[in-house]
Formats: structure tokens, C-alpha cells, sequence
């Protein structure tokens, strides 16, 4: 075994930097923790690093990315500063778009700019230059918001001149903006995907299509108010510098985090697997070390959490030694998870009716979400408990992209499932799982007749699956709502915004953190600066 | 009328975008697909075909071939055994190159050489009272590159001794009932064959080939993908890398094989036994040391691309299509130092990469140059590093 493989004993009992949690935040920060020379040990509960970004074999040749299954947010500089293509990093185009209808009709989009303004004048002719408008007003708030996306957020509440310097920051930086662009994103922070794309589209299919990235993780409907942030958050997304461009990673997100876990074993990174962090230990209100569900004990100056923040400061300390309305915070603090995934292994690629034999369709998104009526239904259901019986899909054919997903000829397609509330009225999960799955894949069965009889596995993960195998609370894949009062300086809780905890050499580095969920690296990114200033200090 | 190759009738099925430009007397497709980048993915991570028959194809025979082409090629092609190929270049008699190509040899008496521009010409030219027979067989083949890592894979069910061919050996096997030479050579640096094929015989064979391989995600690419391939190859572009001596007005527009870093290909060059056309003049310039350039790649700072375009207010593009110009580089002070010659944001390595030529003293690799960019209609200078080509080299290239 060579001396950087994952191993299944830690090596030591001293650590500079103990990383609690091998997801890809765990993993960043501790990537750049060494980097910059401490001695670091990831721990992580599973048998493999990745948390939520994962490929597993589920079925003999099949590569299922069990949870996340696209990869857009990651930091750029990420990319550089830990050498990732050097240990393997492959973003993949993803080429196209494909929605299709209720009615038998599809809006399929493409790489070419003027071939999808024709397709959309399919729908209407008014949407067109729309779309070249919407594109470019949101491209103009992204280039707004991005700066704000990989900084520390200002202490809203901090007196010291660093953090009224960070907020003369935030502030001259707003103020530069032009009125519109700077409007344009209050709308989108503070209102609803409906209202935002109502300024732009009248046809359906192309809204429900562009509503449907206001809803993914969270328990909104494209109509409630707050979509808008979310929809925000995901055109800040960039692939090769395309703001909302979507890549596939080669081998999945979990083939991402198996470059990252290389990447950061470079460095010098220990990865102890199998290992769950019982608890963190504290002397005089300062993190020593941990102690792992075996009984052993591990010491370190700096202990980091990258796991959400219910674990974080309900369960790897004692609420007793934080301040009381932090505690009264991370309590209300929302998880509701409300996604689920379908996975399945396939003998051929659907076929969609009236695109005859044809597969192109599918070397991107599969959007099923026909209009922001049919996202707003189903979510009616999650508001009383149950989960949609027309579900909202995101499907994606990965084998298309990157054939090493499943043998020739033969396809993997993950389902992305909305809505799925985590707390069900009258059920539970494992009662309603398979259903569960029944539903979407008699809804798929709508829209590609024959689905059915391609299936070679199926596999269902619920809101309770991703809590128990992952460990996010409530299957919430964000490890937190996007709501305004959970985002930027009150993520995860005012005045805890900044990576620190109220224990010293204690620190948060997960998704519960500024910017917040998806594989973007950069909580683990920012942390780490938090902790290699404050052990400069010392 | 424009010509069109063996394979046409079958890519042109193929072509979602009508895109096709002229190569030498040839409809050859810009892309099939709205996305060469997508094309592009399929040669770096599965495998994708293109039709290469416009290249000019020369059979060389006779019992003094060997000697004849040792005396026009400036690399040896005595060391290259039968069933195997070499990437080589001829130059004139001032050591500028003329062409590059490759060269097959099939037999002790037979080979096969590849060009860009028409050859036959100048090739008799040279003949003398050798037994050689230069014969102008372009058009009796077609070419098809099957490129990339589910290459093998796919051409091995086709033909079990593709499994077997190491880099730039070839063989001759069937595909089906077709007669055809499969190399293991290409133009994009990934693992790749090229299956040269009877003209009568091409159809069918690219009809095998693509049944072969639409499993595995095979799909065709234009020249805009093989243009994106070849630069993070390192593999230098007649016409845009150097231009061939034979029609350029001044020694600017000419270039040695040491100044286009071919350096190696002179293995050999001090044996007497084997005089060829630039040998002296090549001598002289490495015994002199009056190379006036050295190519190298260039690896553009990441941060300082982003921080020239953040600061003009632009989001940095990154964009993959190569340029179609040239761009000047400059050392710390402001003096001119040499000129990328092809540049391009790479997918697989996440930089902005070229190819350059530089002043021999600025070829050290990791040495810094200012490559020139215009920024909303201003020249701005942003770092780049050097270093050495190819920039894109996967193990199962030569594996
Ligand atoms: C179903 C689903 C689909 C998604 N789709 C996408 C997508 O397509 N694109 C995208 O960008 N994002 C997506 N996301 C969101 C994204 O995957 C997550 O936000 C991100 O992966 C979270 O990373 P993390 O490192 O912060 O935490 P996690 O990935 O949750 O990692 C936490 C790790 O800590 C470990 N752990 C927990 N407790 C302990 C303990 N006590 N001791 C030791 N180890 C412990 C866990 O096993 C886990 O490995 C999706 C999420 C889900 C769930």
C-alpha cells in the first residue's frame, strides 16, 4: 500500500488539522490545509470519500451516480490551485437540452446559438430574442454576485476595522454596479423564478424549463418567492467560463471526488475511511482532538467539521458549551430535504415518439418539467406532505456522454426527483419507497412509452436514504435550505458565517456554509483561509 | 466542381450542420455536429472518426527506394523497419523545411509516404538513375482516423491485429471483405489508428466501422475538433506552424527542423553514408548554434487571463476554437521575444495552451513570456509559461 492510500487505522495520534467528514469540502479543505503544510487526517465515515458525490457500481458494469450527478459550481481556481487535471479532472460538455411536452412536442436546445432561437420560435416567436435577453441580464448579475460567491462573507456584526473593511467591500462593490443589473438581482434574491421569467417568456415549455433550476433542493415552488434565489444560485454555476453550463465529469461526481481525494493525498493528506467521528473533544472551550466511535482518541490544534451544521453543533458538541441563541438558531435552522433520486441501468436510450430513432436528445439534461403550472402542482403535493404524483424530473442519459458509464449500448440515467418532503403525512419512507418509485417511473413511462421494459435496475433513493448514507440531516442535498436567512452572512447562523465556531480551533467547512450545497469546493476552500490566518495569528 | 472523397456519401448523411470547407480539392467537414467540442470529448474520451483522404498518398517502390527516400527525407527512414511508420519531414537545400508527412514502409522495396500539398513532382525530380518508381496513388484510397481510447477496442472487433500494433506500426488485415492497412498513427495524440482503404472498398468499411463503434460512443469529428486535438498534441500545422519554404517570399516565413523543435529526427545526421537534401546546411546551423527560434508550448497564467478580463468589466472567455492568428510574446521589458503560432483554450487541461516560437534564449521551459491578447480593443500583455510539447500526452498514446 503506498504511504498516501486510504487506510482503515490512522497512522498517528497527532494531527495538525483533523477533517471531520470526507465529502468533497472535507476533502478540498483539507487539500488546501496541507498544502500550505500542516499534517491532516480526513475522516470519513463510509468505506469511500465523496459524501454526496459518488459513482458506485450498482449493477454489474453499471456506473450509478447514486446522488449528485452534474457538476457546474466548482470553484475555477480550485481547479488550479490543487492541480486537479493533473490527477485526472475531466469536465465533460454537456451538449444539449431536452424538454419534453405533455402534448408530444419537445424543446430540444442545443450548442448553436441561432438553431435554438429557431427551435424556440417553434414555441413562440416572441421568446427568442427573450431568451438572448434573459441570458444576458443574468449573466450580468452572476458577474455581480460571483465576487460575493468566493469570499468570506463581512461579519454583518463584527466592529474590528477587517470587518468593517470587508463590509466598505461589499458595499463600494454593490454600489459600482449599475441600477439595473443591481435590481435584477434583488428580483431574483428576494422574489419568485415565476415572476423573474414572467418578464420575459410567455411560452410554457420554455418557462417551465428555465423555472425548473429555481426549485432543485429546495422546498419552494417555481411561484413561491425565494425560487429566484435558487434559480440565481444556479446560473452562477460556470463549465470551461460558460455562466450556467453544465458539465459531466468523467466517471461521475464521484469520479470527481476520487481526483480530489488524489489531489489531496498529494499533498499529504491522510484519508482514514470507515471511521465515524464520535465527537469532537474540548478543553477549555478550545477543539484538542477527536474521539472516533471505536473509543479512539485523536489530538489535534484544529478540528474542522465538513459535515452540515445540525451535526456540526447539535451532535459533534455539546450545545451546552455554545451560545445559547446559536443553539436556538441551528435548531430552526431548515432542512427539509424535499429530493430524491431514481437510478436506473438501461438496455437501450429511451425512445421519445417523435423524435423517432434518434438519441442526441439526450447527451444533456432530460427536463421533465413541461411548464412552471405542472412544477408549481407538484409541489402542491409536497406542501401537504406527500410527494408529487407527477413528480418534476431531471434525468440525464450519462452513458452519452461518457460511455464508460455503462457497457456498450447499454445506458446508465439518473433521475433527479422533486418533490419528496422528508417528512411524509401518514407514511414513512421506507414504507412508500419502491412506490415512490413506481410513480417516477410511470411518469418517464408517459413521456417514453416502452421505458419500462429497458430497465435493467432500478434504484430509489429518498430523502431518509441520503440522511442515513450521507449523513445530510433531513436529506436536505444543500445541508440547508436556500432561504434568504439561511444564505451569505446568516449561513448557517448570524455571526457564525465566517467558518469559525465559538470554539476555538473548532471550524465549518460544509455545505451548511457560505456559498452553500452543490459540489463547488468552495466552503472547504474558504475555511481553510479562516484557519491558516487565525494559525498564523496564534 | 469540388471533389469528394470515397466516405462522402455516408458523412454527408452524417453532417447535422452542413459545414464543410475545401482541402486540398476536397468537401471535408468543418463539423458534423453543432459542437465540435463534443466532438472534440469523442477523441479524448472515446473515439471518434475522421476522413483524412485528401492527404496526398505516394507510393515509393523499387529496389532503390530505401536509398532514395533516405537521401529526400531528413529522417532516417533506414531505421524504420518494415511495418512500421514514421512521422518525417524533407527540407530544402538551406535546411528550411518543405513538407512534413509519414511514411510507411511496407516491405524492404515499398513504402508509402503521406503529404499535405501535391509532391510527385518534386519527388521524380530527385529520382536520378535510382530504381525507384514514385507513383501518385492519392486518390485511389481513402483514409479514415479512428482516434481515441475506445479506438482499440472498437477497430479490434473489426480486426483482432489492431489489438496488437504498436505505436506507428502497421499492419495489413481486413474489415470485412475489404483489404485495407491499418497504422496506428494520427494527428490528434491520443491513442489512434488510420485504416487506409481501397477506394471501391470505403463505404463498407466506414459502415463496419461505425457499427463498431456507435456503442461505445463513437462519433465522427470535423477538422475544427482535430484542430483542437492537434495543438494539445503538440503536433505542429502546415500553413499555420511553419510554412512550407518552397513558397515563401522571405527567410521570416521559413523555419529549420531544429527551430521547429524536430531536432530528434536528425538522429544520424553526421553518418556520411547518408547524404540528403539540407543535410550541410543543417550541420552548419547546429554546429553554429544559429538557430534563430525554438518552439515551444506556452501555458497561459491562469489567474492573470481571468484578472485582464475581470478588470475590463468581461467575463474571461474560454473559449476552445483556436486562433486563426498569430499572437506576439514579449519579455518582462516590453521586447519582442517570438509569436504564438496556435492557441486555444484546452477542455482537458483547463488552460489556455499555444504553440510558440521563440527566441532560443526564451525556451527554457517554466521561463516566463507576455503573450499579447486584445481586451475590449486594447492590447493587454498576460503571463504564460513555457513548456515543453507535447502539452497533452496521454500514456495509452503510446501504451
Ligand atoms: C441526491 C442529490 C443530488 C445532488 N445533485 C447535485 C448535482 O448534480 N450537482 C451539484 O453540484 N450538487 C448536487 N447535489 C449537492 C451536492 O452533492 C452537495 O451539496 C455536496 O456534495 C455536499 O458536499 P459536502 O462535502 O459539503 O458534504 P457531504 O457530501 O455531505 O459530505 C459529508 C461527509 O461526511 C461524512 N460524515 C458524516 N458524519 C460523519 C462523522 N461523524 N464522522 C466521519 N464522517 C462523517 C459523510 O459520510 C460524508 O461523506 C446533490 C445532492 C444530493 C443529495
Amino acid at each position: 500500500m503506498s504511504p498516501t492510500s486510504p487506510t482503515r487505522t490512522a497512522k498517528s495520534r497527532e494531527y495538525d488539522a483533523i477533517v471531520i467528514g470526507g465529502g468533497h469540502n472535507g476533502l478540498v479543505n483539507a487539500a488546501y490545509l496541507a498544502k500550505a503544510g500542516l499534517s491532516v487526517l480526513v475522516v470519513e465515515r463510509r468505506h469511500l470519500v465523496g459524501g454526496a458525490a459518488i459513482t458506485e457500481e450498482l449493477y454489474p458494469g453499471f456506473q450509478f451516480t447514486t446522488f449528485s450527478y452534474a457538476l457546474s459550481l466548482l470553484r475555477p481556481d480550485i481547479i488550479h490551485e490543487l492541480d486537479l487535471v493533473r490527477h485526472g479532472f475531466m469536465p465533460i460538455l454537456m451538449p444539449s437540452s431536452f424538454a419534453p411536452m405533455e402534448n408530444g412536442d419537445y424543446l430540444l436546445l442545443g450548442p448553436d446559438r441561432d438553431e435554438n432561437l429557431k427551435e424556440i420560435m417553434r414555441h413562440s416567436a416572441h421568446d427568442a430574442d427573450a431568451m438572448d435577453r434573459y441570458e444576458h441580464d443574468v449573466e450580468r448579475v452572476c458577474q455581480l454576485v460571483k465576487p460575493l460567491f468566493d469570499r468570506v462573507p463581512p461579519n454583518l456584526f463584527g466592529k474590528s476595522p477587517e470587518d468593517l473593511a470587508d463590509l466598505a467591500w461589499l458595499r463600494s462593490h454593490l454600489g459600482d454596479a449599475p441600477a439595473k443589473v443591481l435590481h435584477d438581482a434583488v428580483r431574483m434574491l428576494t422574489g419568485s423564478a415565476a415572476d423573474f421569467l414572467d418578464d420575459y417568456f410567455e411560452s410554457d415549455i420554455l418557462k417551465g424549463y428555465m423555472a425548473s433550476s429555481g426549485i432543485i433542493g429546495t422546498k419552494v415552488g417555481p411561484m413561491s418567492q425565494g425560487s429566484g434565489l435558487v434559480l440565481l444560485y444556479h446560473s452562477l454555476g460556470e463549465h470551461d467560463g460558460q455562466f450556467g453550463a453544465w458539465a459531466f465529469h468523467k466517471g461521475g461526481n464521484g469520479g470527481f471526488t476520487q481526483v480530489l481525494a488524489r489531489a489531496a493525498q498529494a499533498f499529504g493528506v491522510e484519508i482514514l475511511l470507515e471511521s465515524e467521528v464520535d465527537h469532537v473533544v474540548t478543553r477549555d472551550g478550545r477543539a484538542v482532538g477527536v474521539v472516533l466511535g471505536d473509543g479512539t482518541e485523536l489530538t489535534s490544534r484544529t478540528v474542522v467539521s465538513a459535515v452540515d451544521p445540525r451535526r456540526t453543533f447539535l451532535e459533534l458538541v455539546e450545545p451546552r458549551e455554545l451560545p445559547t441563541d446559536l443553539v436556538e438558531n441551528i435548531n430552526r435552522f431548515r432542512f427539509q430535504g424535499t429530493s430524491a433520486k431514481v437510478n436506473f441501468a438501461l438496455d437501450g436510450a429511451p425512445r421519445y415518439p417523435a423524435l423517432g430513432d434518434r438519441t442526441d436528445q439526450y447527451r444533456g439534461f432530460t427536463n421533465i418539467g413541461p411548464s412552471m403550472e405542472y412544477l408549481e402542482r407538484a409541489f402542491d403535493d409536497a406542501k401537504y406532505g406527500w410527494y408529487s404524483q407527477r413528480p418534476y424530473l431531471d434525468c440525464a442519459v450519462q452513458s452519452m456522454v461518457d460511455p464508460d458509464m455503462a457497457p456498450p449500448g447499454k445506458h446508465v440515467m439518473s433521475c433527479f426527483v422533486q418533490y419528496a418532503p422528508y417528512h411524509l403525512r401518514g407514511s414513512d419512507w421506507d414504507t412508500e419507497r419502491e412506490k415512490f418509485g413506481d410513480t417516477v417511473q410511470a411518469t418517464l413511462e408517459s413521456f417514453f412509452p416502452g421505458f419500462g421494459d429497458l430497465v435493467l435496475h432500478r434504484e430509489v433513493v429518498t430523502p431518509l436514504d441520503i440522511e442515513r448514507v450521507v449523513g445530510l440531516s433531513e436529506g436536505n442535498i444543500f445541508a440547508g435550505e436556500f432561504f434568504a436567512p439561511q444564505m451569505y452572512f446568516f449561513r448557517p447562523a448570524p455571526g457564525w458565517s465566517q467558518y469559525r465556531t465559538p470554539i476555538d480551533g473548532y471550524y465549518q467547512c460544509g455545505s451548511g456554509t457560505h456559498p452553500g450545497g452543490c459540489v463547488m469546493g468552495a466552503p472547504g476552500k474558504l475555511a481553510s483561509g479562516q484557519i491558516l490566518a487565525d494559525l498564523r495569528q496564534e | 466542381m469540388i471533389r469528394t472523397t470515397p466516405f462522402h456519401p455516408r458523412l454527408s448523411e452524417l453532417s447535422t450542420t452542413g459545414l464543410w470547407s475545401h482541402w486540398a480539392g476536397y468537401l471535408s467537414a468543418q463539423k458534423y455536429d453543432m459542437s465540435a467540442k463534443h466532438e472534440y470529448f469523442g477523441i479524448r474520451n472515446s473515439a471518434g472518426f475522421f476522413d483524412s483522404s485528401p492527404l496526398y498518398k505516394y507510393w515509393v517502390r523499387g529496389r532503390d527506394a530505401e536509398r532514395f527516400l533516405a537521401g529526400v527525407l531528413a529522417r532516417d527512414v533506414r531505421t524504420c523497419r518494415p511495418g512500421r511508420a514514421q512521422y518525417t519531414i524533407w527540407c530544402d537545400d538551406a535546411g528550411f523545411l518543405l513538407e512534413d508527412g509519414v511514411v510507411f514502409r511496407h516491405s524492404d522495396n515499398e513504402f508509402m509516404l503521406t503529404a499535405a500539398e501535391p509532391n510527385l513532382g518534386y519527388l521524380r525530380d530527385l529520382v536520378g538513375r535510382l530504381d525507384v518508381e514514385v507513383v501518385d496513388v492519392s486518390q485511389e484510397y481513402g483514409v479514415l482516423a479512428v482516434q481515441g481510447p475506445r479506438s482499440r477496442e472498437i477497430l479490434a472487433r473489426l480486426s483482432p491485429d489492431v489489438a496488437a500494433l504498436p505505436y506507428f506500426g502497421h499492419a495489413q488485415t481486413k474489415v470485412g471483405a475489404a483489404s485495407v492497412t491499418v497504422s496506428r498513427t494520427g494527428f490528434t495524440g491520443d491513442l489512434g489508428y488510420e485504416i487506409l482503404v481501397p477506394a471501391a472498398d470505403a463505404l463498407p468499411v466506414l459502415d463496419a466501422v461505425i457499427e463498431a463503434g456507435t456503442p461505445y460512443g463513437m462519433r465522427p469529428f470535423g477538422e475544427q475538433a482535430l484542430l483542437m486535438a492537434r495543438i494539445e498534441a503538440g503536433l505542429l500545422l502546415v500553413d499555420v506552424d511553419f510554412s512550407s519554404s518552397r513558397y515563401a517570399w522571405t527567410d521570416h516565413d521559413r523555419v529549420t527542423p531544429v527551430e521547429l523543435g524536430l531536432r530528434w529526427m536528425l538522429r544520424g545526421i553526421d553518418d556520411p553514408e547518408r547524404p540528403f537534401v539540407g543535410r550541410k546546411a543543417l550541420r552548419a546551423e547546429i554546429a553554429g548554434g544559429t538557430s534563430r527560434w525554438a518552439t515551444v508550448g506556452i501555458v497561459v497564467d491562469w489567474q492573470d487571463w481571468d484578472r485582464v478580463w475581470t478588470r475590463a468589466g468581461l467575463v474571461p472567455p474560454k473559449d476552445e476554437t483556436p486562433l486563426d492568428y498569430e499572437s506576439m510574446l514579449y519579455d518582462a521589458d516590453g521586447g519582442r521575444v517570438g509569436y504564438a503560432t496556435s492557441f486555444m483554450y484546452s477542455p482537458v487541461l483547463q488552460r489556455h495552451i499555444g504553440i510558440a516560437r521563440v527566441r532560443p534564449d526564451h525556451g527554457a521551459v517554466g521561463s516566463t513570456v507576455g503573450l499579447e491578447v486584445t481586451v475590449n480593443h486594447q492590447y493587454e500583455t498576460v503571463a504564460a509559461q513555457v513548456a515543453r510539447l507535447p502539452l497533452f500526452n496521454p500514456e495509452r498514446k503510446t501504451a
